[in-house]
């Protein structure tokens, strides 16, 4: 491969060139009368000591670069917490007040329908106990077995779909179909095939959970911008390192998500499948039957006020925090 | 369809080819790309015989449409040519009009990844981000993500982390276009000592004729539908130059009427 090299020649080749001016005299041609036109306004030396030095230039630059630093003070921490805090309290505040109110006006019997003022010393109790604890326990080894192993299957769907136009074609709108269906309606199949065990609950947590997290990573690798996908192929990012490095941090915020609404899914999934019971464990479910068994409504709301804790709690304190964080970091606002 | 496709042929060697008459880093011959969707075509570039000369400087001028992100694509190898062969001689590295910087990695990490991906020891990549940072004076800057930086600042990060592939050429598309002029000026005035410090071979594309001969040793004219090489200036000003100098202002006015003249010429097209 002899290459010669003249720099007219492309243009030459591509035939267009109407024999006007060659390159070389066209550039002599302005710098004479870029002269002329100086030496007309007498600019000559002034464009002389125009010419900058690198110095300068990098004081100006930091110049620019500071007036275009945006410095946002922060306020203090205590007062940011209670600016985000106290909406919510007043929020449950207004709750408790109105089921007071029912309770005053003597709507059920007391009995029926205790107010708080029973209720949350009941709450308090049992939250002392150790039953309590173990069936939390339980229940929560549920919930994280189960979301883990619908993460795990949810992304490796996900990036199979999204990779592939056969499988979305095949398997796409499945998912949404899955996604819309309640989950319990798998139970009675799943004690079928796992008899009345562990896995007959994980199995219904699985499924209510795994659609959306799939859906999530499809709709974070379909959204992400083409130019960042195109700047880590040229910066040398191929096959399993463009999964690292580009496509899954690029789908992060999308995914997280997924896999905000996927743990809606899973916690209800999951307080179905308890309810539905038939397995001997002591859990969350198991108790809510035992408490309404007893006649115990005190109990029995007791126990509906752990289930909406836990669930607002894992939302809010985990995917909440997770999800602000990287919106923050990313500057996509909050 | 089958023949042309296989026409086009991209060549790339890792090690320099030394000695040669004239040392290229790039080269194009009649390399075409016909983008085809449906039942319309769009002949984007029509036989471009191109050389780009180690160490060169040059900017590629015209109309909007004409294909000079194409071409770069091609170049960067993004982009398959219809047609047409392509040899590359070393590594390239691409900045786009927008940074194109990762918004969860930091100015230090965007910059460190091309090297991570090439799996540069930790220690050699630490020293060469920092070294990079100080280039495009961004000492102190490395820490933040590209939200927190202005615009001429993400695109001194971009021109880093293209520079820490170790590209031997440099595409650039508009790189400036979204700047204000102040800015533009100075990252001018960067780019050109840049370029002085690292030897790359630069490829800048614009469709601003003072930027193009602010910067360019040589100009390239492409003209639109199909896009060709129309026109070659040489540029021979002493640098560093001024973009308000005079010498600049009469050459972009030669180049703007042979661009504009181009451009005339589509003024007789029948609409379809
Ligand atoms: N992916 C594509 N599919 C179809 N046509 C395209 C595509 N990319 C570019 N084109 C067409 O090719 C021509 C050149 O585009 P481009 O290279 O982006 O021009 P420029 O960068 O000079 O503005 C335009 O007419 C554009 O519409
Ligand atoms: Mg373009």
């Amino acid at each position: 491969m002899a290459l010669t090299f003249r720099p007219d020649e492309s243009a030459d080749n591509a035939d267009v060139v109407d024999g006007a001016m060659s390159d070389r005299a066209m550039a002599a041609d302005a710098d004479e009368t870029g002269d002329e036109a100086m030496d007309e306004l007498g600019l000559v030396e002034r464009e002389l000591e125009a010419k900058q030095s690198d110095d300068e230039v990098a004081g100006e630059l930091a110049g620019l670069d500071a007036l275009d630093r945006l410095e946002l003070a922060k306020g203090a921490l205590t007062l940011r917490v209670w600016k985000s805090l106290w909406p919510k309290l007043a929020a449950i505040a207004l709750v408790l007040l109105a089921w007071q109110a029912v309770t005053w006006s003597h709507w059920r019997p007391d009995y029926v329908l205790p107010g708080p003022r029973v209720v949350l010393p009941q709450l308090w109790h049992e939250l002392g106990t150790g039953r309590t604890w173990t069936a939390i326990g339980s229940t929560m080894r549920r919930a994280v077995t189960g979301f883990a192993m619908a993460i795990v299957i949810g992304l490796l769907i996900g990036v199979a779909v999204a990779r592939s136009k056969v499988l979305r074609s095949a398997v796409g709108s499945l998912i949404t179909g899955l996604q819309t269906m309640p989950s319990v309606v798998w139970y009675p199949l799943a004690v079928v095939l796992f008899k009345l065990s562990e896995g007959a609950i994980i199995f219904v947590v699985v499924i209510g959970a795994a659609p959306s997290i799939a859906n999530g990573v499809i709709n974070g690798i379909d959204h992400i911008p083409p130019l960042l996908t195109r700047a880590g192929r040229v910066l040398g990012a191929r096959g399993l390192q463009a999964y690292r490095h580009v496509i899954l941090p690029a789908a992060l915020p999308s995914f997280l998500a997924g896999l905000k609404q996927a743990w809606a899914f899973a916690w209800r999934s999951l307080m179905a499948g308890e309810l539905i019971g038939g397995i001997a464990a002591i859990s969350i479910g198991a108790r809510l039957n035992n408490e309404r068994d007893l006649n115990d409504t005190p109990g029995l709301l007791s126990w509906m006020i752990i289930v909406l804790i836990i669930g607002v709690a894992v939302d809010s304190l985990v995917f909440g925090v997770a999800e602000r964080t990287i919106r923050r970091r990313r500057g996509l606002g909050i | 369809m089958t023949a042309t496709v296989s026409a086009a042929v991209r060549t790339t060697t890792a090690d320099r080819v030394e000695g040669s008459s004239v040392d290229i880093a790039v080269e194009l011959r009649g390399l075409s790309k016909v983008y085809r969707s449906g039942r319309n075509q769009v002949q984007a570039l029509d036989r471009i015989d191109l050389g780009f000369p180690r160490h060169s400087f040059t900017c590629v001028v015209g109309a909007s449409g004409c294909g000079k992100s194409t071409l770069l694509s091609i170049i960067a190898g993004l982009d398959q040519p219809t047609a047409g062969e392509l040899s590359v001689n070393g590594t390239v590295g691409l900045m786009f009009q927008e940074s194109a910087l990762f918004p969860w990695l930091t100015a230090e990490q965007n910059i460190e990844l091309p090297m991570k991906l090439r799996r540069v020891p930790k220690a050699e990549r630490r020293t060469r981000v920092q070294q990079l940072l100080q280039l495009v004076r961004l000492e102190g800057f490395g820490s933040k993500r590209p939200h927190e930086l202005s615009g001429g600042m993400r695109q001194r990060v971009a021109l880093a982390r293209a520079l820490a592939q170790n590209a031997d050429v440099l595409l650039m598309d508009e790189p400036f276009g979204a700047l204000d002029a102040m800015t533009r000026d100075i990252l001018h005035h960067e780019l050109e000592r840049i370029w002085q410090q690292t030897g790359a071979t630069i490829i800048f594309v614009t469709h601003n004729v003072r930027e193009a001969v602010r910067l360019g040793d040589r100009i390239v004219l492409l003209s639109s539908r199909p896009g060709r090489v129309v026109d070659n200036f040489d540029v021979h000003f002493a640098r560093p130059r001024r973009i308000e100098s005079p010498e600049v202002g009469s050459l972009s006015i030669a180049v703007t009427s042979r661009l504009r003249q181009e451009v005339a010429r589509h003024g007789t097209d029948v609409p379809t």
